[in-house]
């Protein structure tokens, strides 16, 4: 009961909203409401362990094809839920009163649904409510940025993002059909995730058979994620995107790719994902070496983070390819602590933003006396980013490669892949710091002032940095709710 | 009460109407329109409660047939029928100027009066399990639209559009004629269960009766709008007057399914001829969605595009023609292509409506039927913008809406047949089309939230009648109700 309200909390503010209640307030009061939600399910996940689902409800949809609205959650979706939580919790923080052309509603319903649809994809316990949730945010997200997004190309990157992700999920619809259709029987079809699973593992598809279906499971989640080479559409829309979408879009929404993979594709196609293996070490070597460079020769601070964003999920991609738990539990750990890191950077990046007249890095300068308190968050945000100890993400990434070694007799591609993925460390420090040293030391270009006043909320600022120290300290505080 | 005083109702409807309006002193003929729809409203509640299910299913006389898809699709030619009235109502104002010399609403009349008899016609079609009726019940159809389509007689766009229905019509009926004649030459019977024990009989040769399937595809094709017949759809639905762009839309569509439908099947379960009309309905399918799907993107007026999405939906539907195959009909996991193909035309019916009856009240207030003239409407009435943004993104196929669920039901039975049958190039033409579809019905979408700053001229605010903001609010909730409750309509079948 408790996940169908945080499911539907921002559902029916959103709608509240479009009935003319006021914008911010309500948005703000149903985030609040589920952050308080998010904690009394965590703190109870923790208690049970994280093992088995909690809290589920269903009701059936309908029969042949079993398919069931309800959701529960264990441990990963947890971990899921509380990033969601979160994260919306600061983007409506964050987000001004009013739209920069004074219009109130459609500003703060879209957020709201994005999170809803995000809430509802991770907790789904069917199949193809997991699916449909995710594609609630296509809409907001294209109206968002077409209407206010930044830059003079903002509708090539609307429709750019919305073409890619509507192609992504049909190529994983069509993937998720012929995966429950070659699992059940017309006797026994349904979409629960549960269900299939443990088919699954007592069947054993055919390789043949694993193999074909994993290819538009993989390319689907992965076009949602940004997988090399299906990436471009990511960093300009983030870049292009509202502060709040563009916090919920990269914090949260695209870790629901990863989130299918980890719940779907690896579990219950095992033998295909081996079958593909090279393939997929070879793409998020792409991800994390070529988009580095890429991120490395970005001039403007919102590309470079938008590519950032991109060339992190490498990372999770790699968690994933080591199929044992200690990497999976990295790749999961990673989903929290890029989407708290990320999101605390668009935060700071649409600060800036309102303030100055351009963010290119070569013009901006000196800033850190002028606005320290942005200084110092975007000093933590950066260094979370690049993985340094004390912060979630070092957590991660080093849980990550304990995973790819797990085990391992010899050098095989797997342990190349990740030695390989390391130098991404290297290049993150380079594009990361070289932008903090740009914006807030040294001088600024002529002609830069700032043009507005501070207006930047600290509460949600601090939120998020207590949260990734806090994690980067006491990792176990999510490892302990993921298997062992 | 038997299943076919239904029809004689609605015939008995449509007199009183045509008897009032030859007869009535009153120059306003709104009061037609709401005698039309409640009628109408009466004869489906008629049809929901008053026909025994005692009676189903039954065959009458041999020629008409009683079973629960005729059933279905008589209530979706009412359902039909009585929004297009709505919409009549609605565009009554922009269409009094072309009837009329003098402005008046008298001209008008019969244009509430006409659906109602090719509703009749629509009705009879779903019941009929014999050529000789299917053909006249087309007619009665086709006829009743032939002076629906030009109804708009001061207005030469609409002339045109009538001339091009009935010329291509009058061919398209000639092709179905053909291959009644030829179906009845090898065969010797014109009921379908003749036909189908004539099939199986092993006496038949291959050439003829696949020569007389070919003639009936094309009459058939040129119903549901299946390329490569569908030459007049984007001219009659540009150059008609909105109601019967829908109608056209709608109700033409399903009739022609459910014919389509038992006409293929005994076909289909012929060993003598189901590869070859497999071969058939799978290049028909496929020039169809890739057709209808591509051209759709380049469109600026709005009827035209959804005369291209309505093309394309016909290849969405037809996707699951080739799995009625007999030999499949045991290995699919989910609902049948019937009840899917089903589901999908009645959400079809709901979402269409809903963005027609939008479209109608913005075109009769603006006189503009370009995309851009939706412009601003965010702005301008909100209510109106967020119907047809539910109507376009289920017909788009995003999720929790019913074009969603119909989309799932088809791509469930064309990937479970790809599977089965090994040829996946129908579901990558589908993919293909399904994602261009994103593009040309997201346009709508920017046009009405993004655009407008520099229309701020001509911002008046739009007046909704009372009826029209009923119909439109319960739309909206059928739309994202089936979407997410599928038992709602799949609970019928």
């Amino acid at each position: 009961m408790i996940i169908d309200l945080i499911v539907f909390i921002p559902v029916i503010a959103a709608l509240a909203i479009g009935l003319g209640a006021e914008g911010r307030k309500t948005a703000l009061g149903a985030a609040g409401a589920n952050l308080i939600l998010g904690l009394i399910v965590i703190s109870e996940l923790m208690r049970k362990g994280g093992e088995e689902l909690i809290f589920e409800t269903s009701t059936v949809i309908l029969e042949n094809p079993k398919l069931t609205l309800g959701f529960a959650v264990d441990g990963m979706s947890g971990v899921l839920l509380l990033l969601t939580v979160i994260v919306t919790f600061c983007a409506v923080y964050v987000s001004p009163e009013k739209a920069p052309d004074g219009k109130v509603k459609l500003y703060h319903i879209a957020p709201l649904l994005i999170s809803a649809g995000a809430l509802g994809a991770f907790c789904s316990t069917d199949l193809f409510f997991l699916f449909a949730f995710h594609e609630l945010a296509l809409i907001p997200t294209f109206l968002m940025i077409g209407l206010y997004g930044h830059g003079r190309d903002k509708l090539a990157v609307a429709w750019k993002i919305t073409i890619y992700l509507g192609v992504g999920s049909l190529i994983l619809l069509g993937g998720l059909i012929a995966l429950y259709s070659n699992l059940t029987s017309a006797e026994s079809a349904t979409f629960n995730i549960a269900d299939l699973t443990a088919i699954a593992e007592t069947m054993q598809l055919d390789q043949e058979v694993q193999k074909w279906i994993f290819l538009p499971l993989f390319l689907g989640f992965g076009i949602l994620v940004s997988l090399f080479p299906f990436h471009s559409w990511a960093a300009p829309a983030y870049a292009s995107a509202p502060t709040s979408i563009a916090m919920l879009h990269a914090g949260v929404l695209k870790k629901f790719g990863l989130y299918g993979i980890l719940r779907v594709a690896m579990p219950m196609l095992p033998k295909g994902f081996e079958a593909w293996e090279g393939l997929i070490l070879v793409l998020l070597l792409g991800n994390i070496i070529y988009v580095g460079f890429v991120t490395i020769s970005q001039k403007y601070l919102d590309r470079m983070l938008g590519n950032s964003s991109v060339m992190h999920m490498g990372y999770a991609f790699l968690g994933i390819a080591c199929v044992n738990h200690i990497g999976w539990n990295g790749a999961v750990l990673m989903m929290f602590a890029h989407g708290i890191s990320i999101a605390l950077l668009f935060a700071l990046c649409g600060s800036l933003r309102e303030r100055l007249s351009t963010l290119e890095l070569s013009e901006i300068g000196g800033l850190a006396s002028k606005v320290p308190f942005l200084a110092v968050s975007f000093g933590f945000a950066a260094f979370a980013s690049i993985g340094l100890p004390g912060f979630a993400n070092f957590a991660s990434e080093i849980t990550i490669l304990f995973g790819a070694f797990n085990g391992a007799g010899e050098v095989g591609n797997l342990q190349k892949a990740a030695i390989l993925a390391l130098w991404g460390v290297v290049i993150s420090a380079v594009y990361m710091l070289r932008a903090y040293r740009n914006v807030f030391q040294g001088d600024s270009a002529q002609g830069l002032t700032l043009v507005r006043r501070d207006s930047l909320n600290k509460i949600p600022i601090i939120l998020m940095i207590v949260v990734l120290l806090l994690t980067g300290f006491f990792p176990n505080l999510i490892l302990s709710m993921l298997p062992s | 009460m038997p299943a076919y005083y239904l029809e004689i109702l609605i015939l008995l409807l449509g007199f009183t109407m045509l008897g009032i309006e030859a007869f009535s002193s009153n120059r306003s003929r709104s009061g037609i329109a709401v005698l039309g729809i409640s009628g109408l409203f009466v004869v489906l509640l008629f049809l929901i409660i008053a026909v025994p299910s005692s009676e189903v299913p039954y065959d009458y006389w041999g020629i008409y047939h009683v079973d629960k898809w005729a059933l279905f699709y008589k209530a979706i030619a009412i359902l039909t029928t009585l929004l297009v009235l709505v919409l009549a109502k609605d565009f009554s104002s922009a269409f009094k100027k072309y009837t009329s010399q003098s402005n008046e609403f008298s001209g008008i009349g019969e244009y509430y009066c006409l659906p109602i008899f090719v509703c009749a016609g629509l009705m009879w079609m779903a019941s009929a399990k014999d050529l000789i009726t299917i053909f006249v019940s087309l007619e009665l159809v086709t006829i009743g639209f032939y002076v629906l389509v030009s109804f708009m007689r001061r207005n030469v766009g609409s002339l045109e559009a009538g001339v091009k229905y009935l010329v291509l019509g009058a061919l398209s009926t000639g092709f179905l004629v053909y291959g009644i004649a030829w179906i009845f030459g090898v065969t010797g019977h014109f009921d379908l269960s003749g036909i189908a024990e004539a099939l199986n009989s092993g006496e038949i040769e291959k050439k003829p009766i696949i020569f007389a399937f070919a003639l009936l595809m094309v009459g058939l094709g040129f119903k549901v709008a299946a390329v490569p017949f569908h030459i007049w759809v984007p001219d009659v639905y540009q150059g008609t007057s909105m109601p019967i762009t829908a109608f056209l839309s709608v109700g033409s569509k399903a009739a022609g399914f459910i014919v389509l439908l038992r006409v293929i099947e005994p076909f289909l379960n012929s060993p003598l001829t189901s590869s070859s009309v497999i071969l058939i309905l799978s290049f028909l399918v496929c020039v169809t969605l890739f057709f209808g799907n591509l051209v759709a993107i380049k469109q600026t007026n709005i009827k035209r595009l959804l005369a291209y999405s309505s093309i394309a939906h016909a290849g969405f539907l037809m996707m699951a023609l080739p799995a009625m195959e007999s030999g499949f009909h045991s290995k699919l996991i989910g609902p049948s292509p019937m009840e899917s193909i089903s589901f999908y035309l009645a959400g079809y019916l709901l979402m269409t409506m809903l963005c027609f009856l939008v479209i109608t009240i913005v075109s009769s207030l603006t006189d503009g039927e370009n995309i851009d003239d939706l412009r601003g409407l965010g702005a301008r009435s909100p209510l109106l913008a967020f119907a047809m943004l539910v109507g376009v993104a289920s017909l788009a196929g995003i999720p929790l809406t019913v074009g969603f669920f119909g989309k799932f039901l088809l791509f469930n039975i064309a990937i479970q047949y790809a599977v089965f049958s090994g040829s996946w190039y129908i579901v990558a033409f589908a993919v293909l089309g399904a994602s261009a579809g994103f593009y040309y019905y997201f346009k709508i979408i920017r046009a009405m939230y993004c655009g407008g700053a520099e229309q701020d001229g001509d911002q008046l605010a739009l007046t909704i009648s009372t009826l029209s903001r009923v119909v439109i609010i319960v739309l909206l909730a059928g739309v994202i109700l089936c979407g997410v409750f599928p038992k709602l309509i799949l609970g019928f079948l």
